[in-house]
């Protein structure tokens, strides 16, 4: 019942937030996504350490297909949960100008919040399928009307691109329900079973199906190519929800559904698979390191991090899987702040080109500080939030494959490289004529940077209480296969 | 006592923290007496542990940290006689240039934000020594380069300044990288990365083992990377960029000996791994020689002391590459007094000429700075390995295992002496001797203020008699040091057999040969700089080619310029505008293109004409009727 209500919460809030006053508007989307933010906290400080789905409510949806509103929490479903219900207010009070019909605006945000936790919680193979599309349409409209000069081209092919991705899987869904027992089912534990029971080769074909759609959402290298375009243009909130949660749907669909359903397809192809993923670590960062355009080099970066993720969730070990977990928090975490922080410099300035940059650290110490703390974060510093998933990560790959695992490696110091070229040319040094009229962090922006930072270093320091939660899960998965 | 042990790295992280929050709300003198303070708090705790610690080790823990299954890490504690003895340096040494600072960064607009950095820095470098196991030590280990980051770029509007503590950080982090993996394949190995786990359980392992001597060249080259050493050492000289006390806490008398620590504490899994030894003495010895032999022409009063660092720490790698840890530790302890005061000397000496470094530009600045003139001259003769000046004793242990391990290690040695004696001396007649060669007018050399040259008279008295605990059995000491430090070591010693040491009257003829050579090296620079008055060239000037090869330092940096960064750049815009924009893009553009391709001839056929539908439809269904019937 608890996750139901949680849907429906936000659900409700975004109709409501339709017909609030204008003025209103912000206020009420913030609020709405803070009582969510407490449940959900509350869901999470009394969830019981367990390998089991909680707070599960089953309710026959078609009955003749057999598909179920099937939904319920888990340790890794939870820390998703959480990740989503706590950026979501965040990026909502992030917000610094009036938008154009802002009631849409924020009434999308909140239907995606809504979605997202979906893909989430859902049970049911076929809902999985339903809330992954309705999270596309939110993003999809925020990007075309609200995103920069260049945004109908391409959103147009953002679009197609996850659309075609999502519909291999749709096919993929529909071959594992017609291999389930007579009256079909699109049951999570059925789906799994079925998976199981198919031969190799059928496996290994599924797996590239699912992997197709995983893999541009996420994306992995070389499924890349609509993320660097659309996080540039995206306005700033639009690319938060993109890369702070909507990504990590790729990630928790390989976990959840992919692997667990395709053990044999991944004994296959995790090789392959876990190169592809290292090779763009590599590539994205090394890429990352010319780019002038402040977004576009954190969007490369974001497609580095996130191949580490990818890879460590590959090797398919205990160490890999949970650094993946926790990558996926303080990923998501770093990267909101940091789309942030480019959001607060362009308004300022007017500009995101970085050697237009420069003595910022001259004009807003506090500002400087705040990004040099999650600045550190992305480049897994011990004792930030970046460290304990990379490191375990790399040692998840390292255990799978050693030249993988030290290759992987490089990306501490890649990072290290385009992140700190990128501090030192727009916070270091003289200022600029761009950057001589520079005022610190407002109040508002205050109350969004600050407890990103707390959440660096809690989670550096005491990555247990996000690590525990999970870890019964992970095992009861790691078993199962 | 241990549990307030633990408290020892906590003092100055609250100093960090209060100070870095309330930053300039904070008088300046406020903050000063703070982050003073709360370093001779832990220098007094650390000195209760080390006054109690007798040989033997305790763990105190604290906090589990991370965990994964039966992979964890935790927040806990090790206090032996090696960290004992570091603790000491670190928080000693440490006190001493935070009271110096408090003169020389005393009217710095930032003055606050200094004083939090330096307790950060000492916070994570006594994490490092206390840490109790690898993980936890790589957490100190990565702090520190971070702080080095801070404090070298500290006057951040300077753009050299920014490269150099960008430099640092990311030379840091190769060798991290590899420190990392080391880790990593402990855990593999051993299931752990605790001292208590894996040291015991190593002591099983045959000598020469794969594993362990992968695991420890990868530890090693998280060392060069910390300690400065061939091919990561260009990082220590551009690192003077920061003020001149950040050149002596970090770059001098503790950060870099990080990586020694880290060998001698891993003492047992390199005494089964003989080919890292080899590697370990191989390297450090000649990047002492290298080093050294950059140093001799420098005209940076700063950059040679840095280059005396990078050679220094050599001296000590060899000394591990040999199996005397100890005397390792020893030369750790020695270097950390010595180091400090040449740097804060030579603080003083810039402080006293309002910012001058070059050496060119001084001269006759005894008269004028007597009590720094003092105490660098104890120093001088401290590295230089003059009895009984501290460092002659540590050096010489060093030099004397290197003799009994390979004879021509120990020659490298011995030349590497001669060219220290040699810089340094040039250093410090070309600085205090002569006349002074600036401009009178615009400069009025003064001594410092005596809260910076009472930390130098205290340092002075260490180099001068610090030596004395390690005096050894050959000239009628009793090497208090190595008998400390021998619970320890003792596993690692067993593991290697060593040859038996050299006899005493063998012994003291090598020191003989040391200090011989050691004073006509003096005598060489006294001759050229005093008697001939001789002055470097000045910039530009055409200088002979070993001279200028030397001076230019070997054109490491642009080699690594031309080598590696320019052509990752150029492989960036590569991948950025072939592959990804060109390639990968093309042809998911194809797709869509080729899709609309095909819907162009598509197109044709919806004609808007129902005859023509009516005739498709009825061809269809004779098909479908036909292969139906087949």
């Amino acid at each position: 019942m608890e996750t139901i209500a949680l849907l429906l919460i936000l659900f409700a809030f975004a109709v409501m937030g339709l017909f609030v006053p204008i003025r209103y508007g912000n206020r009420f989307a913030f609020i709405s996504s803070l009582i969510v933010f407490a449940y959900s906290l509350y869901l999470f400080l009394t969830f019981p350490i367990s390998a089991e789905y909680q707070y599960v409510a089953d309710y026959s949806w078609v009955q003749s297909l057999g598909i179920h509103f099937k939904v319920g929490i888990d340790g890794i479903s939870i820390l998703l949960v959480m990740l989503t219900t706590f950026l979501t207010p965040l990026i909502i009070f992030s917000v610094r100008k009036s938008e154009p019909r802002p009631r849409a605006f924020y009434s999308l945000i909140l239907f995606m919040e809504m979605a997202l936790i979906g893909v989430f919680v859902s049970m049911d193979g076929f809902l999985f399928y339903i809330f992954w599309e309705i999270a596309l349409i939110p993003i999809y409209f925020i990007c075309l009307l609200w995103g920069g000069k260049d945004r109908v081209k391409i959103t147009l092919k953002f679009f197609i691109y996850t659309i075609a991705g999502s519909l291999f899987m749709l096919v993929a869904l529909i071959y594992l329900y017609l291999h389930t027992p007579a009256q079909h089912s699109f049951d999570i534990s059925a789906l799994y079973a079925a998976g199981k029971s198919l031969d190799p080769h059928a496996q290994s074909i599924l797996f590239w199906f699912f992997f197709l759609a995983f893999g541009i959402k996420m994306p992995v290298f070389p499924l890349h190519t609509w993320q660097p375009d659309t996080y540039t243009d995206a306005p700033t909130q639009g690319t938060m929800m993109l890369s702070g949660i909507m990504l990590k749907m790729g990630i928790y669909g390989l976990i959840r559904w992919m692997i667990p359903m395709l053990p044999q397809g991944l004994a296959q192809n995790a090789e392959c698979m876990l190169w592809l993923a290292v090779a763009g670590i590599i590539y994205a960062g090394i890429i990352a390191f010319t780019q002038k355009d402040m977004k576009r080099l954190f969007a490369y970066s974001s497609i580095a991090h996130v191949g580490l993720i990818a890879a460590g969730i590959f090797a398919f070990n205990g160490q890999g899987l949970q650094g993946g977990i926790i990558q996926m928090l303080s990923h998501g975490i770093n990267v909101v702040g940091l789309f942030f922080i480019i959001d607060i410099i362009q308004s300022r300035t007017g500009t995101r080109n970085i050697p237009s940059l420069g003595g910022i650290r001259l004009k807003a110490p506090y500002l400087a500080t705040v990004f040099a703390i999650i600045m550190l974060g992305a480049i897994a510093l011990p004792l930030t939030d970046g460290f304990p998933g990379e490191f375990l990560l790399i040692s998840g790959v390292f255990k799978f494959n050693n030249i993988a695992g030290a290759v992987a490696g490089f990306t501490i110091i890649i990072g290290a490289v385009y992140m700190l070229r990128t501090y030192q040319n727009s916070m270091l040094g003289e200022t600029s004529v761009e950057t001589d009229n520079f005022t610190d962090l407002t109040m508002t922006e205050k109350t969004v940077l600050i407890p990103i930072v707390i959440m660096v270093i809690l989670i550096g320091v005491w990555p247990n209480l996000f690590l525990k939660v999970s870890e019964p899960a992970i095992m009861k998965l790691l078993s199962g296969i | 006592m241990n549990q307030y042990a633990a408290l020892i790295p906590f003092f100055p992280l609250a100093g960090f923290v209060i100070i870095g929050l309330m930053n300039t709300k904070l008088p300046k003198n406020v903050a000063a007496i703070l982050a003073c303070g709360m370093l001779l708090i832990s220098f007094c705790l650390s000195l209760g542990v080390f006054m109690n610690i007798s040989g033997q080790s305790n763990e105190v823990q604290l906090a589990p940290w991370i965990s994964v299954g039966s992979f964890s890490a935790s927040f806990t504690f090790l206090l032996d006689p090696l960290s004992s003895i570091f603790l000491m340096i670190i928080t000693g040494v440490g006190f001493l240039i935070h009271v110096y600072s408090v003169g020389y960064m005393h009217d710095d607009e930032k003055h606050n934000i200094f004083f939090a950095y330096l307790n950060l820095f000492v916070f994570f470098m006594l994490i490092l020594v206390l840490a109790s196991s690898y993980l936890l030590m790589f957490v100190g280990w990565e702090g520190v380069g971070l702080c080095s980051y801070l404090l070298i770029g500290f006057w951040f509007k300077n753009k050299s300044y920014n490269d150099a503590a960008k430099k640092a950080f990311v030379m840091n982090r190769i060798g991290d990288l590899g420190f990392l993996l080391g880790i990593i394949l402990l855990f593999i190995t051993f299931g752990s990365s605790d001292y208590h786990i894996i040291f015991p359980k190593a002591q099983g392992f045959m000598s020469g083992d794969g594993m362990i001597t992968a695991i420890t060249l990868l530890l090693f080259v998280g060392a060069i990377g910390k300690s400065a050493q061939i091919p990561l050492y260009t990082w220590l000289p551009d690192a003077m960029a920061g003020p001149t006390p950040v050149s002596a806490l970090i770059h001098a008398a503790t950060m870099v000996t990080a990586g020694i620590y880290m060998v001698a504490r891993s003492g047992i899994l390199y005494a089964l791994a003989p080919v890292s030894m080899f590697v370990v003495a191989l390297i450090g010895v000649v990047t002492a020689v290298f080093a050294a032999s950059i140093a001799l022409t420098q005209n940076d009063i700063k950059k040679v002391l840095a280059y005396s660092t990078v050679s220094q720490l050599g001296y000590m790698f060899l000394g591990l590459g040999v199996g005397a840890f100890s005397a390792s530790v020893f030369h750790v302890m020695t270097h950390a007094f010595f180091k400090a005061l040449l740097f804060l000397g030579a603080g003083s000496v810039i402080h006293g000429l309002a910012g001058e470094q070059d050496i060119r530009n001084m001269g006759g600045l005894r008269k004028k700075l007597p009590i720094t003139f003092l105490t660098f001259l104890v120093a001088t003769f401290a590295i230089a390995g003059i009895p009984p000046f501290s460092g002659f004793f540590s050096k010489d242990e060093i030099l004397a295992h290197a003799f009994t391990s390979n004879k021509l290690f120990w020659v490298l040695g011995v030349i590497g002496s001669m060219m220290t004696a040699f810089y340094m001396f040039r250093l410090l007649f070309l600085t205090f001797y002569g006349t002074y060669r600036g401009n009178e007018h615009k400069v009025h050399a003064h001594e410092s203020p005596k809260v910076m040259t009472i930390p130098l008279i205290i340092l002075a008295i260490l180099s001068t008699i610090g030596g004395f605990v390690g005096v050894p059995e050959s000239l009628g000491g009793s090497s208090q040091i190595s008998h400390f430090l021998d619970p320890v070591f003792k596993p690692a010693q067993d593991k290697m057999m060593l040859l038996e040491g050299s006899s005493s009257v063998s012994e003291v003829a090598l020191m003989g040969i040391t200090v011989a050579v050691v004073l006509a090296s003096i005598l060489l620079a006294w001759y050229l700089y005093i008697s001939r008055k001789r002055v470097p060239a000045a910039e530009g000037a055409r200088l002979p080619a070993l001279q200028n090869l030397s001076y230019h330092k070997y054109y490491i940096d642009e080699i690594y310029t031309a080598l590696i960064t320019k052509p990752l750049d150029k492989l960036s815009e590569f991948f950025k505008n072939i592959v990804d924009n060109k390639l990968i893009d093309g042809i998911v553009n194809l797709s869509g293109k080729a899709t609309e391709a095909v819907s162009d001839l598509m197109r044709f056929v919806q004609t808007g004409n129902v005859d023509f539908y009516l005739l498709a439809m009825v061809i269809g269904i004779a098909c479908i009727l036909f292969f139906k019937l087949m």
